[in-house]
């Protein structure tokens, strides 16, 4: 894993590097011209969000009915993961929504929830920290709503009337717009990488935990 | 009364001069294209676009950075830990 971290750390920082450049030479979208352009980094934040969600949510589930403790470590570091793509994820929609729609926010039903499913995993790591003994099954339950959550707040925009843009969109991107359609798979691929590699780094840092913990335990006895 | 009629016209046309003149330019159809909008009504996107970017940078490296020092601390604490446990079994 440790000899895998390296050269990956690396892809991704040239990818990322790469991106705005891509993005630059990405063709412009008719109504919202330049500001579109916030669409790449933005929607690659939700599907790398998407994945930590999803780890956050298995991880919980093996936690509380197996009693892993390797779960429960990945299940928190997925958790933090989640709660920084989705603060990138809500500002920038801000960001694009103010020159867009003309607003900061709007309550309505795709901002809500994506909302509420950060406040999820704020939540979640409010019990870690402050939740004293037993808050890890407490959390692993919260992992387990929020990510049951998560499938609610994608398909918001099918089934209620939103502001947002549907999902159709990005579905029919690879045929209405090719060249928008790669940028957004190259800054995707991108993201996830780095999802991953947050979650490599966070899972080191709780297995240190872990071991500090016995060595606490160890000089005690 | 012709006198009365007159003064009662020309009041109402003297109210309607400026009346009228605060009225904003119609358009046909109840939308105007932006490009045709003053500057003092349009947003530049170029600032929320950079803003958008710099601030994923800056988060980033913020996360990453509390990492390291979270990393660093952990770290210290273990090699503090196992220095105790080694001058304890030399004594």
């Amino acid at each position: 894993m440790r000899k895998l971290f390296i050269p990956a750390f690396a892809l991704t920082a040239l990818l990322f590097a790469y991106s705005p450049l891509a993005i630059a030479n990405a063709p412009y979208e008719s109504t919202m011209l330049l500001v579109q352009k916030i669409f790449y980094y933005h929607f690659a934040t939700w599907m790398a969000l998407t994945v930590a969600v999803t780890v956050c949510f298995v991880s919980s589930g093996i936690y509380l009915f197996k009693g892993s403790a390797w779960a429960d470590r990945m299940g928190f570091a997925a958790a933090e993961v989640t709660v920084i793509f989705g603060m990138f994820g809500l500002v920038s929609g801000s960001l694009w929504g103010r020159k867009a729609w003309g607003v900061w926010w709007q309550w309505d039903a795709r901002l809500t929830m994506a909302f509420l499913l950060e406040l999820i995993f704020i939540g979640y790591l409010l019990v870690r920290k402050y939740g004293g003994p037993g808050s890890e099954k407490l959390a692993a339950a919260m992992g387990i709503f929020g990510g049951a959550t998560a499938p609610f707040v994608y398909k918001s925009v099918d089934w209620w009337r939103t502001i947002h843009p549907k999902t159709s969109v990005m579905t029919s991107l690879g045929e209405t717009s090719p060249g928008m359609w790669y940028v957004a798979l190259l800054c995707t691929a991108i993201f996830l990488l780095m999802s991953g590699l947050l979650l490599a780094l966070r899972m080191r840092l709780e297995t240190l935990r872990a071991g500090l913990d016995r060595l606490y335990l160890a000089a005690e006895d | 009364m012709l006198r009365r009629l007159l003064t009662a016209v020309l009041s109402l046309l003297l109210i309607a001069v400026p009346v009228l003149a605060q009225q904003p330019p119609t358009s046909p159809d109840g939308f105007v294209p932006v490009d045709t909008l003053p500057p003092s009504e349009q947003l530049a996107a170029g600032p929320f676009l950079v803003g958008a970017y710099v601030f994923f940078l800056l988060l980033m490296m913020f996360y990453l950075w509390t990492i390291w020092q979270r990393l660093g601390k952990v770290e210290s604490e273990m090699r503090e830990l196992e220095r105790r446990a080694l001058k304890g079994q030399g004594r």
